[in-house]
């Protein structure tokens, strides 16, 4: 199921959640895209600098672009700064708690085939307190986006150490440097089976808007880790990754086959500033399809009753 | 048959009178022939009380199960009682059944016939049957106490080696529970083509020769004689002419009321003893095109179940108490952004990993309670397995009309016992909630003006003319859900949280009173200990002595009138199944002592692990009222 088109049809007749009235919404000529202002909703609380304006503005780009209307899009976060996120966006979304945007997004994912779940975090929803929830998501292949803005470091609680944190980091609970190896966020993804992994920068807004692009139309679990500059407590983590601070950017190189899961390992572990672009992308059954499967296998055996006769079946049994 | 019947003290009258059992029985079972040479008396009874114990893999629960389900089908009331051992596999086992012709309200304090599998079985339950009862053995496995042998009569049969002859020699120990279900058949006259219609639609679809094997020794169960019995029982007609029955346990009845209810997603993590419904959900629901998640762990599981609800129908999670401590953060989430949710706890023995398999009723203070800050949710338990399936509707439809979070609590008693109630007319109970999209023209999730307070969501896929959406969010929010610091909002909004359930209170019926409206004592309860209670009122007042009960049901919020109730009683006994804390309360009894400020209110608690027994009620209330005069 390729997001081509941004017209995704209601949830078909009992599939999941089956809407008792149909969305009644106007052919798409009828309507043109959304503008940047239709999208945007608070004013951004994010230090002045913060990559995370960046990400926000593509995320906008991305909305505008493919023509995706308020109603369809459903933007979700946990906590941190990032994850204040939802509040920026013009359109249904949902400000959970701390680690768990995947599952509650997976809730979504699940029930309502008709929608574009994207969720939006900082490393330490992703890898400290969500890590087990980014495993099963991964693993499982339901299909949403995760966007990681990861920035090395905590922030909205100033400047503690994460889980992305290089050896040596100094912090407020590492005030020696940190000591702690640090999670590697491509590797984490391949090893867990996520079947779309990307990696980004803040400061290539292009290549931001590429894989954010891509991922969404990945019918799967795709995972974009974007760096994403932390200036008040970590400024200059990623220079060597920006060409206009000295650093270079270097793309995946083009031979690379993105479905070789060997040569996506050996890609995440290059010294940083390492390589940016899709690493893996394979194509797997979702758990949505596969969930859809089995309904529409034992939805066929009881074709033509109504949900109180299908109960009966069971109570009739139990006389 | 006296005894059998004249402990219910209503109903069906004895049809003769006080006989002693001797008189049935001769006390040597080696005693083979029949003292007349004809056919053994029948005597009419109206109840019975029937303990099998044998070890976890016997299929003893199969024989109960299979009494239960006769029970239904014969319009007769049943309850059963059983406890498993929490290791992977084996360990001692018992199952409980009382089947009466008029009503049934608890399992049973004292057993009429005990089936005894083992020498373990044997010296272990006999403490649990009425003197003078009857305990059929396996000869095989069991060396009887002469000792015993004065005070209860004594039926040994080589179970074991009878079964392999009537099945052949790779029955092993498998079989003879069915073929013990023969015998247990004939001493109580059982309706033979039912039982055999229930037998083989259990194994059908299994090898023709399992059937075959099955019937076989049922049959030959059936046949054997037994050795000195002068006389066998047959139960009276029953008075419950209702129409049909179904016969189930707790959590299958709310497993399926759920359904029943409308609810299509859920999301859970096994754990005992609420994984049965974890497993009903997950193997119904795609029939009707839902879905039913098994996810990582309790706090993705009641995320998931939180998210299946903003996406536009209430989902469900569950546990047992351990899983929902994990998830009380997430439920504090629910409160704040106002989602409906159904969170069933399945309660057992805690604290901690605690007696996983035994009942207590110790999770009433994290249901109403548990979470950070103050998070008002609707809090229902359910008496009866009946009414485990209409209070999943009930829950429901709160949940949906207040936007809160409501938990059902039951218990390891409520959930594995089996009882047969009235079949319920599925076509008019079962409804359809299914979200609707239509655009709207402008949307407010936390509007302030509403005079009750209540948030209705419109889930994602809803266009909103204005073009202003809604963000939902733990933060404290505006009227948009966007977040805010400001003092007069949190105050607004914590006092809009908190009036939707009191005015839910106010819709909530008055529980009755059961027994005269004033009196001496008033035993209060929640949950599966309705039974015993009920029971234990019918007991003291047969006796003459003054005592109602109350049952209440929704215990956050609490119904209106209460006040009122305990007003016309001088002691005030709140019976539950958990520890009386520092200060000599449960948690209910804590719970109204803070609500109502009256000193009558007392508790009568208890952590064994197993349910109630009227006897226990009536001797506790007695010497907890004679002490609290003392003290006067």
């Amino acid at each position: 199921m390729s997001n081509t088109t941004t017209e995704t049809p209601p949830p078909p007749a009992g599939h999941n959640l089956a809407p008792v009235a149909p969305p009644t919404v106007p052919a798409p000529e009828d309507r043109k895209g959304l503008t940047k202002k239709e999208i945007a909703a608070d004013h951004p609380t994010w230090c002045p600098g913060c990559g995370d304006f960046s990400v926000l503005a593509l995320y906008f780009k991305l909305i505008e672009k493919r023509k995706i209307w308020h109603e369809k899009v459903t933007t979700v976060a946990g906590i941190g700064c990032s994850s204040r996120f939802p509040y920026f966006v013009q359109a249904h979304g949902v400000h959970y708690i701390h680690g768990r945007a995947l599952p509650f997004a997976s809730g979504i994912s699940l029930s309502r085939p008709d929608l574009h779940v994207f969720v939006f975090g900082g490393d330490g929803d992703a890898f400290s307190i969500g890590g087990n929830h980014f495993n099963h998501t991964a693993r499982k292949n339901i299909k949403l986006t995760y966007c990681v803005m990861d920035n090395w470091v905590y922030g909205l609680t100033k400047k503690q150490t994460s889980p992305t944190s290089p050896l040596g980091f100094k912090s407020k609970t590492d005030q020696w440097g940190a000591v702690d190896y640090p999670i590697n966020p491509m590797k984490q993804a391949i090893a867990a089976g996520a079947t779309f992994v990307a990696r980004t920068t803040h400061t290539n807004p292009n290549h931001v808007l590429q894989m954010m692009e891509a991922a969404m139309d990945h019918d799967g679990f795709s995972f974009i880790e974007c760096l994403s500059e932390c200036v008040e407590f970590y400024e200059g983590a990623f220079d060597s990754s920006n060409p206009r601070k000295g650093g270079v950017f270097n793309l995946v190189p083009p031979n690379h086959d993105v479905t070789d899961e060997t040569a996506a390992y050996q890609l995440a572990g290059e010294d940083f500033p390492g390589r940016f672009g899709i690493f893996y992308k394979v194509n797997k059954p979702t758990k949505n399809a596969k969930e859809a499967e089995i309904n529409q296998t034992m939805m066929d055996k009881f074709k033509g009753l109504k949900d109180w006769q299908i109960l009966q079946k069971n109570f009739d049994r139990m006389k | 048959m006296a005894q059998f019947s004249a402990r219910s003290g209503r109903g069906v009258s004895p049809s003769h009178g006080g006989r002693n059992l001797k008189e049935f029985f001769m006390s040597d079972s080696s005693v083979v022939a029949q003292a007349n040479g004809g056919a053994p008396k029948i005597s009419k009874i109206a109840e019975a009380v029937i303990r099998i114990a044998g070890n976890s893999q016997d299929g003893i629960q199969a024989i109960g199960g299979f009494l239960a389900r006769l029970a239904g089908r014969s319009e007769q009331e049943v309850m059963t009682f059983m406890t498993i051992p929490s290791t992977i596999s084996g360990g001692p086992s018992i199952f409980q059944v009382r089947i009466g012709s008029g009503e049934v309200l608890s399992s049973g304090d004292e057993a009429d016939v005990l089936l005894a599998f083992y020498q373990h079985s044997y010296e272990g339950h006999l403490n649990s049957l009425r003197k003078g009862g009857i305990v059929l053995y396996d000869s095989d496995h069991v060396t009887a106490n002469p000792e015993w042998q004065k005070n209860y009569h004594h039926i040994g049969i080589p179970i074991s080696s009878l079964t392999v002859e009537a099945i052949g020699g790779t029955a092993k120990d498998k079989g003879k529970n069915i073929y013990s279900l023969g015998l247990i058949a004939k001493m109580f006259d059982l309706n033979i083509p039912k039982l055999e219609k229930l037998v083989t639609e259990r194994f059908t679809g299994k090898d023709q020769s399992i059937v075959k094997n099955a019937l076989a020794a049922f049959h030959a169960g059936y046949a054997h004689s037994l050795g000195g019995v002068l006389e066998t029982f047959k139960f009276v007609d029953s008075q419950n002419k209702s129409g049909s029955q179904v016969v189930m346990n707790g959590n299958e009845a709310l497993g399926y009321g759920l359904i029943a209810a409308g609810v299509r997603f859920g999301a859970g993590y096994p754990i005992t003893p609420w994984s049965d419904i974890m497993e009903l959900l997950r193997r119904e629901l795609p029939k009707y095109g839902g879905s039913f998640i098994q996810t990582e762990d309790e706090i993705a599981a009641i995320s998931m179940a939180i998210g299946g609800s903003y996406a536009g129908r209430v989902a469900v999670t569950g546990s047992s108490g351990p899983g929902i401590s994990l998830k009380t953060e997430a439920l504090g989430w629910a409160v704040m952004a106002e989602m409906p949710l159904i969170i069933v706890d399945v309660q057992r023995g805690g604290p901690s990993t605690g007696m996983p398999t035994s009942i207590e009723q110790s999770d009433l203070n994290i249901a109403c309670f548990g979470s950070h800050g103050d998070a008002p949710r609707v809090v229902i338990a359910p008496a009866d397995v009946e009414d485990c399936f209409y209070t999943a509707i009930e829950a429901v439809n709160i949940a949906r009309k207040y936007s809160v979070p409501v938990f059902i609590i039951t218990d390891q008693g409520i959930a594995t016992r089996i009882e047969a109630f009235r079949e319920p007319n599925l076509e008019k109970i079962c409804q359809d909630i299914g979200p609707d999209f239509l655009p709207v023209a402008e949307h407010k999730p936390y509007d302030l003006s509403k005079p009750d307070g209540i948030t209705q969501h419109l889930p994602p896929g809803t266009r909103i003319g204005s073009g202003k959406y809604p963000i939902v969010t733990g933060l404290e929010h505006d009227e948009l859900g966007h977040p805010t610091g400001s003092p007069k909002l949190h105050m607004q909004m914590m006092t809009k949280r908190r009036k939707k359930l009191q005015a839910l209170a106010t819709t909530l019926p008055t529980p009755k009173v059961y027994g005269p409206p004033e009196g001496n004592i008033l035993l209060v309860g929640w949950g599966s200990t309705q039974g015993p209670i009920k029971e234990a009122v019918d007991r003291s007042r047969a006796a003459g002595d003054s005592v109602s009960s109350l049952h209440i049901k929704h215990l956050n919020p609490l119904p209106p009138g209460l006040a009122e109730i305990f007003s016309g009683f001088n002691h005030i006994l709140v019976v539950e199944m958990n520890d009386e804390g520092l200060y000599g309360f449960g948690q209910l009894g804590s719970l109204l002592r803070s609500r109502y400020c009256d000193p009558k209110i007392r508790g009568l608690t208890k952590t064994d692990g197993l349910t109630f027994k009227v006897k226990e009620i009536l001797e506790r209330a007695k010497a907890n009222v004679a002490a609290s005069l003392r003290k006067l």
